[in-house]
């Protein structure tokens, strides 16, 4: 997939940042949303189960590795536009939360979402990420070969 | 003669009150939280979502709480709870090479492209139970070093180039699923690996041991073995895209195997392929031996008889649940069916004694014999 060409890249970075979010951690900058608009469920939140799926030897023919349980939630804000969530695990609110963060990505308030949910979500991810991969890194093997005897 | 059984509900509803009251254990030593168990039995988590089918820490971890412990009766509540949810769909398959690798090592190659990363491995340890963790659980500063971001080839990739390897023939059919349709054999290739990865980790274990030991022996090298996050994509009808709707930890492992060629193909090398839930590595080495030993007519090899080369075998009897449920029913009460085997074996006795005491005067059926009638009797 390339990311330049896809008109639709946005759209998916966000709702994969929101699918992938630490629930509690979203849960504590919705709080601290002030434009919380109102909204009414075209679904509400309901968990489910998506069937993960592998490749035979990593590049061949796909096979059934095992469910993960989703929560999908789908709302309408005021002004009609449609928000859609499909996140991890099983929380409702959640779900709930991303729906209505993804219609609001869709309007003119975008920009503070942004701002004040989506930027902090990210730059956590990014940050624990990060701290994952430098304690990989310090468990690299630096080979050497031992100089073998005469015989 | 049917013999309706009631009557236990009473033992049975205590008995489960004083389960619950043995799994607290003692009320002054600290409850166990499923956070707790989640965070710190974390391997035990990861087997129970493996071999459960279903990635949820949290539920896995509550699980363990509710079995005492007991992983396969933890599999069994998750193996439950499963069947309850609604199918929102099948995902992409994953993309392992865009993994973030907490650990990624080659037994093949020393200078792997990308190089080799243990992780937080039990590999290396002396084995020593450690007192320290009795006392408190303090841990150390961990040792970070420069990264570099981007994705780990797969070192299978190297050979595949040289044409030195058996290719993987893609496909992007939707495959077979066990849990929606009975497994019936023979089995492809993908519903194979379905049923591996869901299997039982010690069978796995048992049945890849015996290849080792020489019962269809596969010579299996670990190309590649690593551990990290890989985020999987589902396509959402109401957008007409697909999204990324989470990250998993998975376990794969990668064997490149001895072939000496067939009427059909040149020498070359074979694969292997094991992919688990979780930091499973056990699992997943066992489970690339196995898949290797099965792929015997595919590949034109004999089969020599062995188990592990047995589909049937393998793929009926790695079900922990199955086998459980089989195997745990037979101390329910089968007092009817023990009744008509008393009724057979007395009538044999009988026809024996007949017949004896034709030619024997005076001989006996002893004194088990006369009980047994006494019994009936009643």
């Amino acid at each position: 997939m390339n990311m330049m060409n896809d008109p639709n890249a946005a759209h998916k970075e966000w709702m994969g940042l929101l699918a992938k979010a630490p629930a509690d951690m979203l849960d504590r900058l919705w709080a601290n949303f002030a434009a919380k608009p109102g909204h009414d469920y075209l679904r509400a939140p309901e968990i489910g189960g998506v069937m993960v799926r592998g490749r035979a030897g990593a590049v061949g023919a796909a096979f059934n590795l095992g469910e993960m349980t989703v929560t999908r939630c789908s709302i309408k804000l005021a002004g009609g536009t449609v928000g859609h969530a499909y996140v991890q695990g099983r929380s409702k609110e959640k779900a709930t939360q991303a729906a209505i963060i993804d219609a609001l990505m869709q309007t003119d308030m975008a920009a503070e979402v942004e701002a004040q949910l989506l930027t902090p979500l990210r730059e956590a991810v990014a940050a624990k990420k990060s701290t994952r991969a430098a304690k990989t890194a310090a468990t690299k093997v630096d080979f050497f070969t031992m100089v073998r005897g005469e015989d | 003669m049917y013999v309706a059984v009631k009557g236990g509900e009473r033992a049975i509803d205590n008995a489960h009150a004083w389960l619950a009251e043995e799994r607290r254990g003692d009320p002054s030593v600290a409850e166990l939280s499923v956070a707790q168990i989640r965070e710190q039995l974390t391997l035990a988590v990861n087997r129970v979502m493996a071999e459960g089918s279903l990635y949820d820490a949290d539920l896995a971890a509550l699980a363990i709480k509710q079995s005492r412990g007991d992983l396969i009766e933890a599999i069994f509540l998750i193996r439950a709870y499963r069947t309850t949810l609604p199918r929102f769909g099948g995902s992409e398959p994953i993309d392992t090479e865009g993994m973030t690798c907490d650990r990624r090592v080659s037994a093949t190659f020393k200078d792997a492209p990308g190089g080799q990363v243990l992780g937080p491995t039990f590999d290396y340890t002396h084995r020593l139970l450690d007192f320290k963790l009795a006392a408190d659980g303090e841990v150390g500063e961990v040792p970070t070093a420069e990264h570099a971001d981007g994705s780990t080839p797969h070192i299978m990739s190297f050979l595949d180039r040289e044409d030195l390897l058996q290719s993987e023939p893609a496909g992007d059919e939707t495959p077979p699923d066990l849990t929606r349709t009975p497994l019936e054999l023979p089995a492809d290739r993908a519903l194979r690996l379905q049923a591996l990865t869901r299997g039982d980790e010690g069978f796995l274990l048992g049945m890849a041991y015996s290849t080792q030991r020489g019962y269809a022996r596969n010579h299996a090298f670990v190309a590649e073995l690593r551990i990290g996050a890989v985020a999987v994509e589902l396509d959402i009808p109401e957008l007409g895209f697909a999204v990324e709707i989470g990250e998993i930890t998975v376990t794969e492992c990668e064997t490149v195997n001895q072939f000496q060629g067939s009427k059909t193909e040149p020498p070359q090398f074979t694969r292997g392929y094991g992919l688990v839930f979780g930091m499973s590595e056990r699992k997943a080495i066992s489970m690339a031996l196995v898949d290797r030993a099965l792929r015997w007519e595919e590949l034109g090899e004999d089969n020599v008889g062995a188990p592990a080369q047995n589909e049937e075998f393998v793929l009926y009897h790695s079900d922990n649940i199955k086998a459980t449920g089989f195997l745990e029913h037979i101390k329910l009460p089968h007092y009817v069916d023990f009744q008509s085997e008393l009724e057979l074996i007395r009538k044999l006795r009988r026809e024996a004694q007949a017949s004896s005491c034709d030619t024997t005067a005076g001989a006996s059926g002893g004194s088990l014999s006369a009980k047994m009638k006494t019994e009936a009797a009643e």
